[in-house]
């Protein structure tokens, strides 16, 4: 790990400029992943710039709404009465993430930057694009088994690490943005990228740029939801697969469903056709084999990951049956 | 007369400092003038150090020195003849390189963040040389050295004949030691001759004789401290280069220097169970008598190195099959030695020989309990020799009735629990029962303390608290009155941790050195104290602490009392205890039978073990609280095994990807079901005073096959690539 200096500003825009005026510098919140990738060396910030005495940690719910500020812990957003009764797929998301000691760092900002936790880009040695542009891609050719099956590009195949994010992706978040030039708010599909030719580029924030919160409308998914984590061991494990599913049941009828897939793709992967072929069906296990299908119709896959296809469609099967609760 | 100490579930003599921290493993010692070392390793697998630039780390703050081949002092126990190349991997000697993670130079600074910093600011260039990972790959390189012989009894693969066959192979990954605590060194050369160490080491007077002759020096010059490790599973049997690198830096520095290694480098630098090929043939009558095994084995090794341990061994004796044939080879690949492995190669063995009992068992239709029992060896097939003990068919019962076995149904997929498949699994375990050589000293204090030193280590299982439950027998001094000292080599010689035989042979000890201080006693009495005057010390006896008379029951002496009386303040001896003519007359195993109750997703593919029965055969239990957590240890190890643990290589680089705990999967707690430990508990005849066997080693050896043999009665799909991950259960999936 080089060495690095530590300042906490007193103010949001102390913050935002302390980023803004210097490349090398990043901030942290609960360094649950930046603290990872210091000592990995795959990234060397000279300045670290803590914002965890901000006021960004409130949770309310008003105009229904729910805001969540950036640096509120992935613990208590998950255990919050407001989100357990409003918003229970993303109390389920978070607690399917990492471990209780994790969650207790971890913020809801900062989890949204996560970086992938591709075996190459970890590992300086190797090459990797998302790390050091124009080395090539670890993973293509090496040991691919948790990488993407929609949306890589021949640059990278890395998958988004979130749990949460998923989740938010599915309920239609947005993401609230402070910079240099202003605030701007972002929705959550727009938030992360896909690889294409930038692969180091994770997500659209610019230069400068702080999430001081997200935003999620009230929705009528309070009952029907449930998150699939499917992984190597019962906790502590990254996604092979996961599904966050939502569905709104009036009768036998399915009004509306979202459908999110962790694990697959460089940014949650939102399943739209998916969601547009169940509107107006009946909560059946062939609807929702008819929707796994659509769901994957896209999906390419490497060497060591061609089960994640299926994977993917049982899960979506499983995680929707279990929603409906069929 | 008072209760046994030995059965007895007492708590930990040292618990109390384990749970409140105070206990002191080798990286919690700070000595004066303390420097902190990081490793240089190679990022390339084969090949030659072109050149090392330390001259940015030279200049970082706070560093020492950089130091590699090009500037190490020699160590004269290094041959330098015409290098063989299976002389182990002489660290800094030359330029070679062998495995990708070998340390090329050690960087020592005054803070361990300096010297971490510094050894990334090292540039080393490589001549960089093609290399060989992948044991597939390089089967045609698989070869024999003269201690691994193939075994042939009765008639080579027989098994081909027998009207029910079964082939097939079975493969496990490399697993890595992932214990909590790292492991390292603390190296203090006090003078330019005595060199004193605090180590994580299963064996104090191992690391003294491997440094005696790699440094010259006198025994007595080394001095190795190792109160407590965290944890080692085989990989503290030797002493790894990493350790000579600090020795040699705190040489050539002149400070005490510790170095503590990196979770990744527990990968590289610490040994690893070796992956493995297996085949086995196996065959059967209709009515399911086996008629043949035959069981071949290709191993990992390292190029410097060869690495055997007894993959195949099970396969001779555990059933009475009138043929069996073996064979087992070694592939040696670019990567480091590996190591034993909790269980070792048994674990390895017995999960291809245990699936394959399993297998055979369906063709038949027969119950595998059944079929097990119906093949029983009453006596060792391999040595022609009755066993010491064997209790193997009332281990059978008693988990069988625990796991609710009746439950089960031959054919796979009838049950079902909250939408999830359930299976039923079984597997036997053995591992030899050791007795090795140790000696202890005890000195008896007038206070009435009992106290007793051997060179023995605890890796966790509780040897002190054994030791001084077995000493409590044997003297009938309380137990809170005996302290057992350990992990010290100024202490009499011990052999290793390892094998599952501490108890047998340090405990032999034990009990030796306690019957001989009782002995001196009774000398003692009848030589100076005047009740004693007439009588014979062959006569005397002793009951809860004191000396009796056979037939006289009115002379009798408290221990102190014949201290006092001779106003001497202790008495101390030593004795050396050894097994004798015992080992030729009887084949001496420890047994153990698991079972596993399993849920599988249909839709998914994941397994969650529901239950876990597990007995073990292993003579007399000296402590059930501790004998049963290791156990329960054994069976997560085993769990691990089975569903979890792989080290994935990428070949092309010959690097590991997957080297830290994040992405190595290590059974966390939801992923450890309730554990039913039950122990046969007789007292094997023969072994030893205590009459127990071993159980380190059962408590994993054949409990991987347990989960496979549930998963394919719960889903009807037969595993044989470990471990069993979700993705191998998915149906029309190839993995």
């Amino acid at each position: 790990m080089n060495q690095f200096s530590y300042v906490r500003p007193a103010s949001q825009k102390a913050a935002i400029d302390a980023i803004f005026r210097d490349n090398t510098a990043r901030f942290i919140a609960g360094g649950t992943n930046l603290l990872d990738l210091m000592k990995n060396g795959v990234t060397a910030p000279e300045k670290l710039v803590d914002i965890n005495r901000l006021p960004l940690k409130d949770i309310r719910f008003s105009n229904n709404i729910l805001h969540l500020g950036a640096t509120t812990i992935n613990s208590e957003v998950a255990a919050h009465p407001l989100v357990k009764t409003h918003f229970p797929l993303l109390s389920q998301a978070l607690l399917a993430g990492a471990s209780q000691q994790l969650r207790n760092m971890a913020t809801t900002g900062g989890n949204m930057m996560q970086r992938t936790r591709c075996s190459y880009f970890y590992d300086i040695t190797m090459p990797c694009n998302k790390r050091s542009p124009g080395t090539g891609c670890g993973a293509i050719g090496g040991i691919n088994r948790m990488h993407a099956i929609f949306g890589a590009s021949d640059q990278c195949i890395a998958v988004h690490p979130s749990d949460m994010c998923i989740a938010l992706a599915a309920l239609d978040a947005t993401v609230i943005v402070a910079g240099p030039k202003g605030g701007r708010r972002i929705p959550f599909a727009d938030f992360h990228r896909l690889p294409g030719n930038t692969p180091e580029k994770d997500n659209n924030l610019g230069k400068g740029e702080l999430i001081t919160g997200v935003e999620i409308p009230a929705n009528p998914f309070t009952r029907h939801v449930y998150y699939l984590k499917v992984r190597d061991r019962a906790s502590y494990a990254f996604a092979l697969v996961s599904v966050a599913a939502a569905l709104d049941i009036s009768g036998s009828t399915i009004r509306q469903a979202r459908l999110a897939l962790g694990g697959v793709a460089h940014k949650p992967w939102r399943l739209y056709e998916a969601e547009k072929m169940l509107t107006g069906k009946a909560p059946t296990e062939e609807n929702f084999r008819i929707a796994a299908t659509v769901a994957t119709r896209s999906a390419a896959t490497f060497q060591h990951n061609a089960f994640k296809v299926p994977m993917a469609q049982n899960s979506i099967i499983t995680a929707l049956s279990k929603a409906a609760a069929i | 007369m008072k209760q046994p100490a030995v059965g007895q579930s007492m708590d930990r003599v040292d618990g109390r400092l384990k749970v409140t921290g105070a206990a002191r493993y080798f990286a919690d010692h700070q000595l004066e003038g303390m420097l902190y070392a990081a490793l240089v390793c190679s990022p390339v697998s084969s090949g030659r150090i072109a050149a090392i630039d330390a001259r940015e780390a030279l200049r970082a703050p706070g560093v020492t020195d950089v130091i590699s081949h090009l500037n190490a002092p020699p160590v004269p126990g290094y041959k330098q003849e015409t290098p063989n190349p299976k002389q182990g991997l002489k660290i800094f000697h030359d330029d070679r390189i062998y495995s990708n993670g070998q340390p090329v130079a050690i960087v020592v600074a005054n803070t361990l963040e300096r010297a971490v910093h510094a050894a990334s600011l090292v540039k080393v260039t490589y001549n960089q040389e093609t290399h060989a990972t992948d044991l597939y790959a390089n089967l045609d390189k698989a070869f024999q050295n003269k201690s691994m012989k193939d075994y042939l009894r009765g008639e080579p693969d027989a098994w081909k004949k027998a009207p029910v066959t079964v082939e097939a192979e079975y493969n496990i990954p490399l697993e890595v030691h992932n214990p909590m605590e790292l492991a390292g060194i603390t190296a203090h050369w006090e003078t330019p001759d005595k060199l004193v160490l605090y180590a994580k080491t299963q064996g104090v007077k191992s690391v003294q004789q491997t440094l005696k002759n790699l440094f010259q020096l006198p025994e007595q010059n080394i001095v190795v401290h190792s109160l407590f490790v965290g944890g080692a599973f085989g990989m503290a049997l030797r002493v790894w280069p990493m350790e000579v690198a600090a020795i040699i830096a705190a040489k050539k520095v002149r400070k005490p220097v510790k170095l503590v290694i990196g979770r990744k480098d527990m990968f590289t630098l610490v040994g690893y169970r070796p992956a493995a090929m297996q085949k086995i043939g196996i065959g059967a009558t209709a009515d399911g008598k086996l008629t043949g095994i035959t069981h071949e084995a290709v191993a990992v090794t390292s190029p410097y190195e060869d690495f055997t341990e007894a993959i195949v061994g099970m396969s001779k004796f555990m059933y009475a099959c009138p043929n069996v044939n073996t064979h087992y080879q070694l592939v040696p690949l670019n990567l480091s030695t590996p190591v034993w492995m909790r269980g070792p190669g048994e674990a390895t063995g017995s999960f291809a020989l245990e699936s394959a009992i399993d297998e055979l068992s369906y063709k038949l239709k027969m119950d595998p309990l059944q079929f097990r029992v119906i093949n029983h060896a009453d006596t060792d097939p391999e040595k022609n020799l009755p066993f010491s003990s064997k209790y193997l068919k009332e281990a059978y019962e008693m988990g069988a009735e625990k796991i609710g076995w009746k439950n089960r149904t031959m054919e796979p997929r009838q049950l079902q629990e909250d939408g999830w498949l359930v299976g039923y699994g079984m597997s036997s375990g053995v591992f030899s029962a050791g007795r090795g050589k140790a000696t202890a000293s005890a000195i008896f204090g007038a206070d009435g303390t009992l106290t007793i030193r051997s060179a023995a280590a605890d890796i966790g299982p509780g040897t002190a608290t054994a030791m001084v439950q077995i000493a409590a027998d044997a003297t009938g001094i309380a137990p809170a009155k005996i302290r057992f000292l350990l992990g010290e080599s100024e202490y009499p010689e011990a052999p290793r941790q390892g094998g599952s035989s501490t108890v047998s042979t340090v405990g032999s000890a034990v009990s030796d050195v306690c019957k001989l201080l009782l002995q001196k006693l009774g000398e003692m009495a009848a030589e100076s104290m005047p009740a004693f005057k007439d009588v014979k010390p062959a006569d005397i006896g002793y009951e809860d602490g004191q000396l009796i008379v056979t037939g006289k029951p009115a002379i009798r002496a408290g221990f102190r009392e014949v201290l006092q009386h001779r106003q001497q303040p202790e008495l101390q001896v030593t004795a050396t205890s050894q097994g004798g003519e015992e080992r030729r007359k009887y084949s001496m195993y420890s047994f153990s039978v698991h079972f596993a109750k399993v849920h599988v997703h249909p839709a998914t593919g994941v397994v969650r073990i529901k239950h876990v029965v597990s007995v073990a055969d292993s003579g007399t239990i000296v402590n059930a609280k501790t004998a049963g957590s290791q156990m329960i240890g054994g069976v997560v190890g085993g769990i691990g095994m089975a569903l979890t643990e792989e080290a994935l290589i990428d070949h092309r680089f010959g690097r590991f990807v997957n080297n830290n705990y994040a992405d190595y999967h290590v059974p966390v707690h939801a992923d450890t079901p309730p554990t039913d430990v039950l122990f046969i508990n007789k007292k094997d005849p023969v072994i030893n005073p205590m009459g127990s066997k071993g159980m380190g080693e059962i408590a994993l050896i054949g409990f991987a096959a347990a989960v496979s043999n549930a998963v394919f009665n719960a889903t009807g799909t037969r595993v044989r690539d470990l471990p069993i991950t979700p993705d191998k259960l998915l149906p029309n999936v190839k993995g």
